[in-house]
């Protein structure tokens, strides 16, 4: 089993300002290695400025935080080396092929050409994608990008992975898939950050943060969420605390 | 892989495999050059002229034979007076009209320089300076073959005046100006187009919590577009000098040396503007009204400047291209050397600089 005891992300007092709109009030939480951590809240609660700062995209009015063992103020670079980041746009070329796309991530996180090899070979066939290697990423359905989008994002084998929304417009089944892509990457010690909308997939996670106007009003594991909001599911916490 | 080589491998296959960029690269510039060409190419036969023959000597008969058996010229009619004149151009009669002055071969075997008087129908500006050309080569000629014994050979002073089109442009002009807005548009346009894509798709947040670091990015991005600028820079110029015979009177190196730092200046620009903006519409619309017009309208490629109103002039003095096609033409056309073109030079350097400044000003609040 992983050792759940070791933060990899440890965030204290965290402020974030835009002139007077204050994105992110006093925020605190820390992120144990090989957990699934969702951050959940409504759209502006604050999720996306909270998560690019964690991931070196866009710098904090105060607070201490570390992520992967770094300080996210001067070592922002020994940071980005160490995650994987997924945005909630699309983050592949739809004119470069599967196989290109790979290419281009694995060099850019400087991984050797034998390692990369193996892996994407590993990885295609994990996907069933083998035999598109060259096809045009425009070409598949959203489903199959989404999950090879992800793939790529840990192609690199990093200590943390940020996930944005990553299954925004994607049916069921294949949101089920993607989540066993996740467990995957769990079993193999990576920690996953990721922000959601669906509240199914707030079950799948070990713990749970829920956002509300810049503010985190509730951290704990879905099964003592529930309990303490005297709900039957994570749908029921969310509009009780988010109202 | 390299991180750059991998790079720039991704770049040249977002351009060789979208056909708008290809057409923008590589079709937009031959497009602009045989437009030009086809102007510049107009041939020169039978035109239809008027002489008028003030002086009837002997000297202004033979000239004005040689002028009509040199295959250029017509004679189609001979003005009565000057009130025909204009009505004779303005009936596209004629193209050209000649007048030698009274006492033509008194003033030129006794003072050693006599006048001529060329008109030309200008609203075509490009043949009207090809006819004056020609007319002024054949009278040079036949002051040759008169006189070439003498100590002293006179000489005739042509005194040439475009009608309708005063202020006419030099025919070779075009290479220079082309070459300002061409560069223009690949180095500055596609700049800011290619980096406000990966904005747009969402590819740049990636890149940017990528290990990458922002200039590397930036690198990554211009880097071809550098190259193809440079390609395209060159073959204008090859096929300005070996089908247009354009001149390189100055120095090839200096040249070369100018539309390096003017391309590095439409790189900057295109990475100001794309800090500027979001999506590829936008970078499109900023690039076509702030830099293609002015570039077009403003530079002096085709108004000159010193014609236009004042504050115009004003804006002419923001726009780079406008000190870019200066430097090409005294440098092509006039031979003149860095010791005339420094100015411009500095100021070209100043606004690349400037636009470095204002994009990583705008990076960095981005970023905050």
């Amino acid at each position: 089993m992983q050792n759940r005891t070791e933060p990899v992300i440890i965030v204290k007092n965290m402020v974030k300002k835009f002139g007077d709109f204050v994105a992110n009030d006093n925020l605190n939480f820390e992120v144990y290695q090989g957990e699934i951590f969702g951050f959940l809240g409504a759209n502006g609660a604050g999720k996306t400025t909270a998560i690019r700062i964690l991931c070196g995209l866009s710098s904090p009015t105060s607070g201490k935080m570390r992520v992967a063992g770094y300080d996210v103020y001067h070592q922002a670079e020994l940071i980005k080396q160490n995650i994987g980041y997924m945005s909630q746009k699309f983050s592949l070329y739809e004119d470069l092929t599967v196989y290109e796309n790979i290419r281009f991530y694995g060099s850019i996180y400087k991984m050797k050409t034998s390692e990369r090899k193996a892996r994407t070979e590993e990885m295609l066939k994990k996907l069933g994608l083998t035999a598109y290697e060259n096809r045009r990423i425009g070409d598949l359905p959203l489903g199959w990008k989404q999950k090879l989008a992800f793939s790529i994002a840990i192609l690199h084998n990093p200590k943390i992975v940020f996930l944005d929304e990553p299954t925004g417009g994607v049916d069921p089944i294949t949101r089920r898939q993607f989540w066993n892509l996740i467990y995957e990457a769990v079993e193999k010690g990576i920690t996953v950050f990721v922000t959601t909308h669906y509240m199914d997939e707030a079950e799948y996670c070990d713990r749970v943060s829920i956002m509300a106007e810049g503010k985190i009003v509730a951290l704990d594991t879905p099964i003592n969420l529930k309990k303490s909001y005297n709900a039957s599911n994570m749908d029921e916490v969310f509009l009780k605390i988010a109202r | 892989m390299n991180r750059f080589r991998a790079f720039l491998k991704k770049e040249f296959y977002h351009i060789f495999r979208d056909p708008r960029t290809l057409i923008i690269l590589f079709g937009i510039p031959i497009a602009q050059l045989l437009l030009f060409g086809y102007v510049m190419t107009n041939e020169i036969r039978d035109v239809k002229i008027a002489i008028v023959d003030h002086s009837r000597d002997d000297l202004s008969k033979r000239l004005t034979q040689k002028i009509l058996s040199s295959g250029f010229f017509k004679l189609a009619t001979v003005p009565a007076s000057e009130d025909d004149y204009e009505r004779l151009f303005k009936s596209n009669k004629i193209k050209e009209i000649i007048i030698i002055e009274n006492d033509f071969a008194f003033h030129l075997i006794n003072k050693g320089k006599a006048e001529i008087q060329v008109i030309a129908d200008a609203s075509d500006p490009n043949t009207a300076q090809l006819l004056v050309n020609y007319t002024t080569a054949i009278a040079n000629d036949f002051v040759k073959d008169e006189f070439l014994k003498g100590q002293n050979p006179p000489g005739i002073n042509i005194k040439s005046r475009m009608l309708f089109n005063e202020n006419l442009r030099d025919a070779y002009n075009f290479i220079p100006g082309l070459i300002a807005v061409i560069l223009m548009l690949i180095s500055a346009m596609m700049t800011a187009i290619t980096i406000a894509r990966e904005k747009e798709t969402g590819t740049m947040e990636v890149l940017l919590a990528s290990p990458l670091k922002p200039i590397q990015i930036i690198l990554g991005k211009v880097t071809p577009y550098m190259i193809l600028s440079i390609i395209n820079a060159l073959m204008i110029l090859v096929i300005g000098i070996f089908i247009f015979k354009v001149p390189v009177i100055g120095s090839l190196a200096l040249l070369l040396g100018e539309i390096l730092l003017y391309i590095f200046l439409a790189l900057t620009l295109g990475i100001m503007i794309s800090t500027f903006v979001s999506t590829q519409l936008t970078a499109l619309a900023i690039s076509g009204f702030a830099l293609m017009l002015p570039s077009i309208l403003l530079s002096g490629f085709i108004f000159p400047i010193k014609n236009m109103p004042v504050p115009l002039q004003y804006l002419a003095n923001l726009m780079p291209p406008r000190w870019f096609v200066e430097i090409n033409r005294t440098v092509m056309l006039k031979g003149g050397g860095l010791d005339v073109v420094w100015p411009n030079t500095l100021i070209l350097l100043g606004m690349s600089v400037l636009f470095i400044l204002i994009s990583i000003k705008k990076f960095k609040i981005r970023l905050q």
